[in-house]
């Protein structure tokens, strides 16, 4: 990848603060003027302590948290766009067809089994219902997910299950960005090494990806470039 | 009988009718509100035919009155009988002499012909009142073509009893668009009016509507397409007359249960009779 | 995207004398799309669903529908028949009492085949086949096609007028509190039918309620509304997880979590 390859996300001038109007109006900033790239292959980590900005940042980009300035440019088919802009059908195409996202809380449908919540990124792009499960089914075997497992819903599932079923989720779809929020809480060293070979997979297809680990050996496995907020604040 | 006029009721008023009768022919099956008189007979007993026919008959008209086919009835008996008296016309019990025909629940066996009229005593003329109480939104549906819920009650039936079990007042498709109450006839009579050479008027006194088929109009009974319309046969033939097309009533003749069934339509049983001697 | 909106409202106003039913409610609305509107009671959405469901009439406004040949229609400037017709093939409203929505006095399978003999449905089969299916769809068993709606559940009163609503496969589906009054759990295996059906079908629909989950699961998109105006919107999970108006942030704090 050659510097002159446009990045697959781009974050410009980045402002987000919280106003807080049932405690006063109370403005609590968190991201200043904040700029940061990813390009196909990297995998970004950010490297700050907890309650920095790390998840805003992320979702900001993910289009889940708006933003009071600047521009987040993704990376969508041949055109880059604007998420902090976006008209929210947009931002869901983007969702759809180029951004995934694994965060740590697995949100979870009551009645929906495993399977169908893992193979729902696929179906959402159109693949066949057949195909959609069997990929899933392979995902979910590969995160050793036991298989009396795959037809109930996650709401039983341990805090590690559940968490595997969100990975599960944000990777099969093989999106060209992917926003990776503490993916590894609560699995075992096993797990967490599972999750690493797909980083590293998801790279070699030309995943962008950012995220962040709390797990330090974690981080040194799947970095590209490590990357702090107060630098990328730093104007 | 003096101190009325011509068949009972005042010129304005059958002015009136008629133009109610006017609209009804110019608009097949469409239900047309006139402005219901007060006669000297109950709601029930035939006031919408009674003023119908006193709005149409004339001094040259020869009138026949049948209630449920029988010229010899009370009911029919008492407005052949009124009639007679409010216009002196002649009258007579055969359907092929009749002009005007009056008649409750039936169509007469013999066949109508051009420049008869036939007048029809409804009850309840709105086919859509089983299901929608609302007059402002039947009024609508009918402008609006809205009939489904017809075709609901027909699939209700099928699922009840396995086929339309509706037998008399048989809803009917007028001209191919509005929907219509045929009176209290038998589906049997139904193919009747299709394309009847008779002018059809159909006159609801309580109810207050006039509505009309004018003469070789479409009527065409509702059915779905597996389960079409059919109409009543009988496994035997007339007791009287041996007729075996005719709509046959069941009589008890005796105490021990005795049956027999007759043509309905005691004219067209009699001249049965008569032809065979 | 240059895909043409389904459904796009302006200036919507609905006044009583002084007071406000609901004040200059403006969006789009794509084909596939699930709008949820959101507010307390008196907030002015059960008025801006009946302004756009035709049964109010709004002070002023333009709601602008593309109907299926292609052409845009102004659905408050058309005449009653044309409304009429377009409320008995191509919109839907599911209403929060099924009891409104449905007819008591026959069959579960007459409710559903009603709206196809509507538009000429004549081989009694064929429309017992459509039924079956459509129950089967929304999870009714199919020994009940013949039974009264009285002698259902809530939950399947509700599912049953959800298939009524939906064998003409409309393109537009109002929702008026779809799980009001209905338990929690039945509440859940209603809206996983509704989310199932909107995708599969793609359908769009404008979805009216006061609970937040219902419309965490179903709306792509939420109106936010209070005394009668729209004070928020934006992407569903966006608004909900960062509320920007004051009121915004009063509802979804108050949201408890069992």
């Amino acid at each position: 990848m050659t510097s002159r390859d446009p990045a697959a996300i781009e974050v410009r001038d980045l402002a987000k603060s919280f106003t807080l109007h049932s405690q006063g109006g109370v403005t609590l900033p968190v991201l200043r003027r904040l700029r940061l790239s990813v390009s196909a292959g990297e995998c970004v980590v950010l490297s700050d302590p907890s309650g920095a900005g790390k998840s805003t940042l992320l979702r900001a980009i993910y289009g889940n948290y708006k933003p009071q300035a600047g521009e987040i440019l993704v990376r969508h088919g041949d055109r880059m766009v604007d998420v902090a802009l976006a008209e929210p059908r947009q931002i869901l195409d983007v969702r759809r067809r180029t951004m995934g996202y694994v965060s740590q809380f697995l949100r979870v449908i009551p009645r929906v089994p495993a399977l169908l919540v893992v193979a729902e990124p696929l179906r959402a792009l159109g693949v066949g219902k057949a195909d959609a499960i069997e990929r899933a089914r392979a995902i979910l075997a590969r995160l050793r997910i036991p298989e009396r497992l795959w037809g109930l819903s996650p709401v039983t599932f341990s805090g590690g299950e559940q968490q595997r079923v969100n990975v599960a989720r944000g990777f099969i779809a093989g999106h060209p960005i992917l926003l990776l929020d503490e993916p590894t809480a609560s699995l075992d060293a096993a797990s967490r090494a599972l999750v690493v070979q797909l980083v590293h997979e998801a790279r070699q297809r030309g995943t962008a990806l950012l995220g962040t680990f709390h797990e330090t050996d974690v981080r040194e496995r799947v970095a590209t470039r490590v990357v702090s907020l107060s630098e990328a604040e730093a104007a | 009988m003096s101190g009325y006029n011509f068949a009972y009721l005042d010129e304005q008023t059958k002015r009136m009718i008629r133009r109610a009768i006017l609209k009804a022919v110019a608009i097949p099956g469409y239900q047309v509100p006139f402005g219901s008189r007060e006669m000297p007979l109950s709601y029930g007993w035939g006031t919408g035919g009674v003023q119908v026919t006193a709005a149409v008959i004339g001094p040259d008209d020869v009138l026949k009155v049948i209630d449920q086919g029988a010229d010899d009835t009370t009911n029919a008996v008492s407005i052949r009988r009124f009639f007679a008296r409010t216009t002196g016309v002649a009258t007579t019990r055969r359907t092929d002499e009749a002009t005007l025909i009056q008649t409750r629940h039936r169509i007469p066996e013999t066949p109508l012909r051009e420049g008869q009229i036939v007048v029809f005593q409804v009850p309840i003329p709105e086919p859509l009142r089983w299901l929608e109480p609302h007059e402002a939104e039947t009024r609508k549906m009918h402008a609006l073509e809205e009939y489904g819920i017809m075709h609901v009650r027909l699939y209700e039936d099928i699922t009840l009893h396995g086929r339309v079990a509706t037998s008399y007042d048989y809803p009917v498709r007028v001209n191919g668009r509005y929907v219509m109450r045929p009176s209290p006839i038998p589906k049997f009579d139904n193919p009747k009016l299709d394309r009847s050479p008779a002018l059809l008027l159909f006159g609801a006194g309580r109810e207050k509507r006039i509505y009309a088929v004018p003469p070789y109009t479409s009527v065409r009974s509702l059915d779905f397409e597996d389960h079409p319309f059919t109409i009543e046969a009988w496994e035997q033939a007339c007791g009287l007359c041996g007729s075996r097309e005719s709509f046959l009533d069941e009589v008890i003749v005796d105490d021990k249960g005795g049956r027999l069934f007759v043509c309905s339509d005691t004219d067209h049983c009699e001249r049965r009779r008569e032809g065979a001697r | 995207m240059t895909e043409r909106a389904l459904l796009t409202v302006r200036g919507l106003s609905k006044r009583y004398g002084d007071r406000v039913g609901c004040l200059d409610v403006g969006f789009n609305l794509w084909p596939g799309e699930v709008l949820g509107v959101v507010g307390e009671s008196g907030s002015g959405k059960t008025t801006v669903l009946h302004c756009l469901s035709g049964r109010l009439e709004p002070t002023s406004g333009s709601t602008e529908f593309l109907q299926r040949d292609g052409s845009v229609v102004d659905i408050l400037r058309l005449p009653e028949v044309a409304r009429r017709r377009l409320a008995r093939t191509d919109w839907a409203l599911v209403q929060q009492n099924p009891r409104d929505g449905l007819r008591m006095g026959v069959s579960a399978g007459a409710n559903v085949g009603e709206r196809i003999m509507a538009v000429g449905a004549r081989h009694y089969g064929q429309i017992r086949g459509q039924a079956l299916d459509w129950l089967s769809q929304v999870e009714i068993p199919r020994e009940r096609i013949d039974d009264l709606p009285g002698t259902f559940s809530g939950g399947m009163q509700q599912r049953l007028q959800i298939a009524r609503c939906l064998v003409t496969r409309p393109r537009l589906v109002f929702m008026d509190e779809p799980t009001g009054g209905l338990d929690v759990s039945v509440q859940a295996r209603l809206l996983d039918l509704l989310r199932s059906l909107v995708a599969d079908l793609g359908l769009s629909a404008i979805v009216v309620t006061h609970d937040l989950a219902v419309t965490r699961l179903l709306a792509h998109r939420l109106l936010v509304m209070r005394g009668g105006e729209v004070v928020e919107s934006g992407l569903t999970d966006q608004v909900l997880d960062d509320p920007q108006h004051p009121y915004t942030q009063l509802l979804v704090s108050s949201v408890l979590q069992p």
